[in-house]
């Protein structure tokens, strides 16, 4: 019924340090796929090497048929740290990737404008980067990488810095979109709620060498409001993954203690 | 007093110009009281005197025009040639190999070593004082341009190219708005060198400028002239440097708040 499907076959590194072992996932399209994992389990440079920021050592990914050898606005990626332009508003923030395709201003405008609306931040469409709050900055990352209507949305533990509450209020805000946009979603977390409350699939990775354990399909009912996080269903999913990653940890670091 | 810990904006002036008060009154002690000799110090007084003359008599207002029009002039020039250079080193790893290990071995040549062969190539006129000052600025700011560039957040980069951004985009809306704010600031501290170099291009071989009237003076013993020559200098340089931090803070804004 859809003929774009998304396969990531192979996507593999091996470097002196194996970073990613040999990694078979396909992503379909609309999916919110949440990549779960102790820090050091190459869930990031999984994330990398479909920007394009960085080359697989041996496989390939391929996005709608066509492999994937450089960044471009197709792969929209929002990052851990802050990399709005302290340069530009907020609102020539979200038109960077506008203005880099060539779109011109009065379109441009229109968009922005409705991302602005979107993420809440109309009356801060003037203000710098660094007048705003850390979760404002993520929101406007999130709105310039989607202004850019690319084809999958990549977030590398985007609200890490965050306090909890922002954290939560940012999570829901992801959400919302995505149940409005059905983008693609590549989301990487180390936090387990995060992963089962945004997901409509969770992949838990093992440490060092990374490579994929589980693949858990969420089926929790959309739209999810916060309160989902205290359901007995939940409890269920966030029991079983915990798990899965204990066992991780414990085998990371005693690995780390042999060497 | 504890420490770092802030002080009022009044209290800030205040002690500020108490020092400057303390200078001068230990200046006019020393001179005034007889402990030093008139030959070789002049008191405030005679300084202050001696300028007034200078400006109102001597011309001097002229001396200072000339002086500053080839600070600015060899200054300009050495920042249209470095800043470009300075980008392309920044952005483009085999330029910087080609030009870093001559640019590195050249900012370390003085440029007042350089005044007699520039005197036999150029003469005693204009261009032989502007070139003093291009050689002595255009180094340093290649090489510190050079470095700001290279050194801009990788992630920021990184995230105009998941935006869509190629080569040339990453050039002219990353790196040079990212650098911007710090090659003004480089361009500020280069600038209070370039004032040493125009002096020491004006003490030997000129009729005109700052320098020259100093040189003058000497032979005269008006070491009141040579003084309040110092001063101006630093006036100046303090008038200077306080618009470009001016104006820097009006073109970037962003970089403060």
């Amino acid at each position: 019924m859809d003929n774009v499907s998304r396969i990531f076959a192979g996507a593999r590194r091996r470097a002196p340090t194996r970073a990613l072992e040999p990694t078979n996932l396909t992503v379909l399209d609309n999916d919110f796929v949440t990549i779960l994992g102790p820090s050091g389990c190459g869930k990031s440079t999984l994330l990398r090497l479909v920007a394009g920021l960085d080359q697989p050592t041996t496989g390939q990914i391929i996005l709608n048929g066509i492999p994937v050898s450089e960044p471009g606005p197709d792969r929209g990626m929002v990052f851990q740290s802050y990399t709005l332009f302290p340069w530009l508003t907020v609102a020539d923030n979200i038109a960077f990737g506008l203005r880099e395709k060539g779109v011109p201003a009065p379109r441009r405008t229109t968009v922005v404008r409705e991302w602005l609306v979107r993420i809440g931040l109309v009356s801060f469409e003037d203000h710098y980067p660094k007048q705003l709050s850390g979760g404002m900055q993520q929101r406007t990352a999130i709105a310039r990488s989607l202004a850019n209507d690319p084809a999958i949305l990549l977030l590398d533990e985007p609200f890490g810095a965050l306090d909890n509450q922002t954290r939560a209020l940012m999570q829901e805000l992801l959400l919302d979109i995505w149940e409005r946009e059905r983008k693609t979603v590549l989301f990487v977390t180390h936090d387990i709620e995060e992963a089962i409350f945004l997901a409509s699939r969770v992949v838990v990775m093992t440490a060092r060498p990374g490579r994929i354990k589980a693949d858990v399909a969420i089926d929790l009912p959309h739209p999810r409001h916060y309160t989902i996080k205290t359901s007995p269903e939940f409890s269920v999913l966030k029991a079983r993954l915990t798990e899965e990653i204990r066992a991780e940890v414990v085998l990371a670091d005693t690995a780390d203690r042999a060497s | 007093m504890k420490p770092l810990a802030p002080i009022s904006n009044t209290a800030r002036l205040g002690l500020g110009i108490l020092f400057f008060v303390f200078f001068f009154a230990a200046w006019g002690y020393a001179t005034l009281g007889g402990y030093v000799s008139k030959t070789f110090l002049a008191d405030p007084l005679t300084m202050i005197e001696e300028g007034w003359l200078l400006l109102t008599k001597h011309g001097f207002i002229g001396d200072i025009g000339i002086t500053i029009w080839r600070v600015v002039g060899g200054f300009v020039l050495a920042a249209l040639v470095a800043i470009p250079v300075g980008i392309l080193m920044g952005a483009y790893k085999p330029i910087e190999a080609f030009f870093e290990p001559f640019v590195s071995f050249a900012r370390y040549l003085p440029a007042s070593a350089f005044i007699p062969l520039l005197i036999l190539w150029a003469g005693l006129g204009e261009l032989q004082k502007l070139l003093v000052i291009f050689i002595g600025s255009v180094f340093q700011i290649v090489l510190m341009v050079a470095v700001t560039v290279s050194s801009v957040r990788r992630d920021l980069i990184e995230a105009a190219m998941t935006l869509g951004a190629r080569d040339r985009g990453i050039l002219t809306r990353v790196l040079i708005p990212a650098s911007a704010p710090e090659i003004a600031e480089i361009l500020r501290l280069v600038l209070g060198w370039a004032w040493t170099y125009v002096i020491v291009a004006e003490l030997i071989g000129s009729s005109s400028g700052i320098g020259h009237m100093i040189t003058d003076s000497q032979a005269l013993l008006a070491t009141g002239q040579i003084i309040f020559g110092i001063i101006v200098i630093g006036v100046i340089g303090l008038i200077s440097d306080f618009l470009f931090k001016w104006g820097n803070r009006h073109l970037f804004p962003w970089s403060l708040a």
